[in-house]
């Protein structure tokens, strides 16, 4: 059973002092009509049913939560991993991009577009308007369109439309920029589907309610194999939603501690990481008020990580309102760690683990032996989007 | 009384509608921004738009977005936006509206910025990404400093977002003219006039129009409908393709294009 949940935003997505609406006038009545439409659509059983049955039988829900034996007697606790990697496109964000690409049928919309970094929420969104017969445009930085080749490809091949982004860091930033300005041009036609509890009200909320399936399955399933609940949540924290999605079903249940993994990337100073609980400070990016990494006159940094996926500069504004609370904690591991990860989760456990997760198995054997007894890992993604990228890393040629 | 307030009070004895012009300071240095805009006030142009370019400008398009690169790209910062403010000052009675982004100013510290803008005699304020439900800290410290606030209303407005427009806006209204970012266009929306006449109805402050309007055809066709016309990135367009001459024949140029326009307003 779950407990009540905490941390509700108001009516306008204020987390606390985080959150917010700050778009331009021309996109609120659409944001206030997807709220009201989301609302509504939650409330709506025929709505819950058709997601859970795409989610089911398309997506590939429930997830497994695996027992990984050889991982845990390395680190010395019991780990589990929830396997989000195993879902149709490879990580958690097609439980978002159903979810949001039901909503925007709804809404009378027939075309969606979404930013990506790595390329996952890409691959998923081109993949939710190929299922529903939607057209879809994905804005993608040009760094990223290199270092995730594969996913480019995919989304091609899946009818989307990849529109490359070559200004400011030619990453995810730049990329939610452009589709912002693509949404507040044709707003009256299109849903913006965004990929992580970012961005004005009501994504944050929107993106959070269809990932925490992740954590209420596995609330289930942890109870199953162990009579109790887990100790321990790691996840890695790109924006914030794989995250969320585990942790907010949990957050009732005092004795469950919570951290997230943020990209650590070279190590310290503006520019080499994505560290926003580091190096961020309040600012208001893409729509919301956070943490952002930013310089002394508020232009927002550029950001580091081997992890496409976690190279942003801002962070979910519920994130950063939990941590204020001492709910969540945060750490970084670096891309070396984190690349190191990478191989041991493989050779271990036979998983390849996307470099999102590999941080948060990476924080995983940084604690090796100082673990608590039950720990559960969101293995966010898999693996073969970076293959490319690791090899190349590791001075091998693939051909 | 405000020089804002004021500007629209004489025009309206005039009979006549307000032009400004948008440029974003920096672009190609601050020099030529403050001998442009000194050189605007000679040409006819009523009051400015002095943009601080940010770094992700998630409401403009591709000419503003790249003049906006090119002056971080050279360290603009608002504390330079502000000295060049003041230098205009010394030089002109023109009404200056800041306009940019809310991290700037949120960076900056919002009392800072309220009070550094009243020392170098800024007007008003304008932030592209700020809705008047998000304002509140921002009109704690506009009001005592009579910097006036300029919210939007966009065609996709509804009735009762126009009003909130109305009761939290001080200069003027901005009607945004298409459902979009900013950026020159050929020929102006075909509802513009209904929407500005949808406007109109439910509001009593100066109707200002802008984004896309880019010529002094589409300037006349809005001076009988609007307040005022602003005119963005058609002017940024000829500052940047001017950008190598010297600064004192840029200028010339630049001043005479906005004096074309300006002139379609009487
Ligand atoms: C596999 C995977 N994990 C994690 C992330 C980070 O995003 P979030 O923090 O929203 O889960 C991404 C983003 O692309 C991803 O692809």
């Amino acid at each position: 059973m779950a407990r009540p949940q905490q941390s509700t935003p108001d009516e306008r997505g204020h987390f606390g002092p985080y959150g917010g609406m700050f778009v331009p006038e021309t996109l609120m009545p659409a944001l206030l009509e997807l709220g009201r439409e989301f609302q509504a659509a939650r409330q709506d059983p025929a709505f819950r049913d058709e997601l859970d049955g795409y989610l089911a039988e398309y997506a590939g829900r429930p997830t497994p939560l695996y027992f990984a034996a050889r991982l845990s007697e390395v680190v010395e606790s019991r780990v589990y991993l929830k396997r989000e990697d195993l879902l149709h496109t490879g990580a958690h964000k097609i439980n978002n991009t159903l979810g949001q690409a039901l909503l925007a049928r709804r809404m009378g919309k027939k075309r969606i577009i979404a930013e990506t970094g790595a390329g996952q929420h890409g691959v998923a969104t081109a993949t939710a308007a190929a299922v529903f017969g939607m057209e879809c445009v994905v804005y993608m930085g040009s760094e990223d369109m290199e270092r995730q080749a594969l996913n480019v490809f995919r989304m091609r091949q899946l009818g989307a439309e990849v529109r490359e982004v070559t200004h400011g860091s030619r990453t995810l930033k730049d990329a939610i920029t452009e589709a912002m300005r693509d949404y507040v041009t044709n707003v009256r036609t299109t849903n913006y589907v965004l990929g992580s509890i970012l961005g004005p009200h009501p994504y944050p909320l929107i993106v959070r309610e269809f990932q925490s399936v992740i954590g209420r399955e596995a609330r289930e399933q942890i109870v199953a194999r162990e009579r109790r609940q887990p100790d321990l949540l790691l996840a890695c924290v790109g924006g914030g939603s794989n995250s969320i999605g585990l942790f907010h079903p949990f957050l009732g249940d005092e004795s469950v501690d919570m951290l997230g993994v943020e990209a650590g990337g070279l190590g310290d100073g503006l520019g080499r990481h994505a560290a926003r609980f580091l190096g961020g400070t309040l600012g208001v990016l893409h729509g919301d008020r956070t943490l952002v990494l930013q310089d002394a006159s508020g232009q927002i940094a550029r950001t580091h990580s081997i992890s496409a996926g976690l190279d942003y500069a801002a962070v979910g504004p519920e994130l950063v309102h939990l941590r204020d609370q001492g709910r969540v904690r945060f750490t970084t591991v670096s891309d070396d760690e984190a690349l190191d990860a990478f191989s041991r989760l493989s050779k271990l456990e036979g998983i390849i683990p996307a470099l999102e997760s590999a941080h948060a198995v990476a924080q995983l054997l940084k604690m090796a032996g100082e673990l608590p007894e039950i720990v559960i890992i969101n293995l966010s993604g898999r693996g073969d989007k970076d293959v490319q990228a690791v090899a190349k890393h590791l001075g091998e040629e693939l051909h | 009384m405000n020089r804002i307030d004021r500007t629209f009070a004489e025009l309206k004895e005039q009979g006549r509608a307000a032009f400004s012009v948008y440029l974003c300071a920096g672009d190609p240095d601050l020099e030529t921004t403050r001998d442009l805009v000194v050189s605007f006030d000679k040409a006819g142009v009523d009051f400015v738009e002095l943009g601080m370019p940010f770094s992700d400008p998630i409401a403009d398009g591709p000419v503003i977005q790249a003049a906006g690169q090119r002056s971080l790209d050279r360290g603009t910062k608002l504390a330079d936006v502000l000295d060049i403010a003041a230098q205009i000052r010394e030089q002109s009675d023109i009404p200056i509206v800041l306009m940019t982004y809310y991290n700037i100013i949120h960076r900056f510290g919002l009392d800072n910025l309220a009070r550094e803008a009243t020392r170098v005699g800024i007007d008003g304020l304008i932030i592209a990404d700020l809705i008047p439900e998000e304002a509140d800290d921002l009109l704690a410290v506009a009001r005592p400093a009579d910097l006036a606030t300029v919210f939007f209303v966009a065609p996709t407005s509804t009735d009762d977002r126009i009003k909130l427009a109305e009761e939290t806006s001080t200069g003027f209204i901005y009607c945004v003219s298409v459902t979009g970012i900013t950026g020159a266009r050929d020929a102006l929306p075909p509802d513009l006039r209904d929407h500005l006449r949808r406007v109109r109805a439910l509001t009593t402050k100066p109707l200002v129009v802008g984004f896309g309007v880019s010529r002094p055809e589409h300037v006349q066709a809005l001076s009988d409908v609007a307040d005022g016309i602003i005119v963005g990135s058609a002017v940024v367009r000829q500052i940047e393709q001017a950008s190598n001459l010297p600064r004192e024949q840029l200028v010339e140029q630049v001043a005479a294009f906005a004096g074309e326009l300006a002139a379609a307003t009487r």
